[in-house]
């Protein structure tokens, strides 16, 4: 496992740390540095609230190398209050608990493990918001 | 400062300004690993225990603690000083879980970050640190966690127990807390009554010793140093809350010094969580705050094996009210339970050998 890039992502990985066009105000996620609107340069580190909803989704049964051990798991196409599209695990749901259109939520959660003795990666998945009583 | 005077007092008043629980999703009934192991015979200590998810440690869930009691906050969090995980199931036998919190919550570099070992006590170990280093005026914040996955050979006493969750406390400035603490104290002796050695699975313990000259001798022995210290008897308090490996030991606890169950209600969870270890008695707490009234008086006494009590003497102040509701409340973690099959729980467990 490439330990170098897994620390390298780790800002955009345990905070959804991504970018903003100055130019424009689009939000990118993950940080490209370029805007995808305006092409204009977007250096601008921005944070995401980690909010958003099931745009589409999915069950992956046949999972590749480093995610066996999760499988079956549900993958989605989120769309993050801000904007942008991202695709991320679900987790804590059971077939039936999702739809499009639920509103979830950004936890920090093991991605995979190199073995069982290489390092743990950890990083963004999505589960249903767990609203605080406002 | 009087240097005879047990209770630990910092110099500046600090109390607490944020506080985060976290259970997660899953429970197995007592029921099921009573089937399974003694076809059903026998009564069961909780009802059901919380059982991580395959994707969760104790590093994951620190980090949902603590972003929930930095969302009470408020508070930046390039202004702490210190991010300490208590557990006995760090994730790495040597790499810190609390770089990976303090990564995650924005707090570095400017920052401490330790991991703390003390059995079931390193999450109030971790407190009673942050106490001082507040009131020392060596930082302004402090964030303190206990957070565990705790591990029970099956078919063991302590398999129907072994559960995960915990909670993140922040100490901060008395002028800006929701609780001031009043004080508190550490009670210690060497007591080999549970213990788990370097690379084993599974930890042992000393059957019925666990009970009366570890559990009760240090519960009660810093409960009542304490109380007495503070001028305090039971009635005076709205709350209590102790370290809860069962429902049984901390109940009779209670009962032994003067508190009725209506007082331990909100804050005895291990009826329906199991014993969260590093945990428990600041999961306790945190069900406490959910629904305590400014001007109560709460008492926390915590239990690790080895072993030690440490006792911590709180007074809710007003800002209770505003913080509150700005995160997650126990209860809500407790409700979005679901059920799993002891079949599912050895795997979620990693007690499944593929190789």
């Amino acid at each position: 496992m490439e330990v170098s890039r897994h620390w390298r992502l780790q800002k955009q990985r345990y905070q959804l740390v991504g970018e903003t066009c100055d130019n424009c105000g689009v939000k990118l996620f993950p940080p490209r540095d370029v805007c995808l609107e305006c092409e204009a340069p977007a250096y601008e580190l921005f944070t995401f609230a980690g909010t958003g909803e099931v745009y589409s989704f999915t069950t992956v049964y046949d999972a590749p190398a480093g995610f066996e051990g999760m499988a079956p798991y549900m993958m989605a196409m989120v769309k993050l209050d801000e904007g942008p599209i991202v695709t991320a695990q679900l987790t804590d749901v059971w077939p039936g608990d999702v739809e499009i259109g639920t509103r979830v939520e950004m936890v920090t959660r093991k991605l995979r493990t190199d073995g069982d003795e290489g390092m743990i990666v950890y990083g963004y998945k999505f589960r249903p918001m767990l609203e605080a009583i406002a | 400062m009087n240097e005879n005077d047990p209770i630990m007092r910092p110099d500046r008043p600090v109390g607490i300004v944020g506080y985060g629980a976290y259970v997660p999703r899953y429970r197995i009934a007592a029921e099921s690993i009573s089937q399974m192991w003694t076809m059903g015979a026998g009564g069961t200590p909780v009802k059901e225990k919380s059982v991580n998810s395959l994707d969760e440690d104790v590093a994951t869930m620190s980090i949902e603690a603590a972003r929930n009691a930095m969302n009470r906050a408020q508070i930046d969090p390039q202004e702490l000083r210190a991010v300490w995980v208590g557990s006995e199931s760090h994730p790495y036998a040597v790499k810190p879980t609390s770089t990976i919190v303090a990564e995650a919550i924005g707090a570095v570099p400017n920052t401490q970050a330790a991991d703390w070992e003390f059995a079931c006590k390193a999450g109030t170990e971790a407190m009673q640190a942050a106490i001082g280093l507040v009131g020392s005026g060596m930082g302004k914040y402090a964030l303190a966690i206990g957070m565990d996955t705790a591990q029970g050979r099956p078919g063991d006493a302590l398999e129907y127990t072994a559960a995960a969750g915990g909670a993140a406390i922040l100490i901060g400035p008395a002028a800006e807390s929701a609780v001031i603490i009043n004080g508190s104290y550490s009670f210690v002796t060497d007591t080999p009554d549970f213990w788990r050695r370097e690379h084993a699975m599974y930890p042992s313990h000393g059957d019925r010793f666990t009970g009366e000259p570890a559990y009760f001798k240090h519960v009660l022995g810093a409960a009542e140093v304490m109380m007495e210290a503070m001028n305090m008897t039971a009635a005076d308090y709205d709350w209590a809350v102790f370290h809860q490996p069962n429902v049984k030991f901390p109940s009779r606890a209670g009962q032994m010094l003067g508190f009725s169950a209506e007082q331990m209600k909100p804050g005895l969870l291990a009826g329906v969580i199991g014993n969260t270890y590093s945990g428990s008695s600041i999961i306790g707490l945190t069900g406490i705050l959910d629904v305590a009234q400014p001007g109560d008086r709460i008492l926390m006494v915590s239990y690790g094996s080895g072993a030690g009590s440490d006792a911590f003497d709180l007074s809710v102040t007003d800002k209770i009210d505003d913080i509150r509701n700005r995160a997650p409340g126990v209860q809500q973690y407790i409700a979005r339970r679901k059920e799993i099959d002891y079949a599912t729980y050895t795997r979620y467990r990693g007690k499944i050998k593929m190789s």
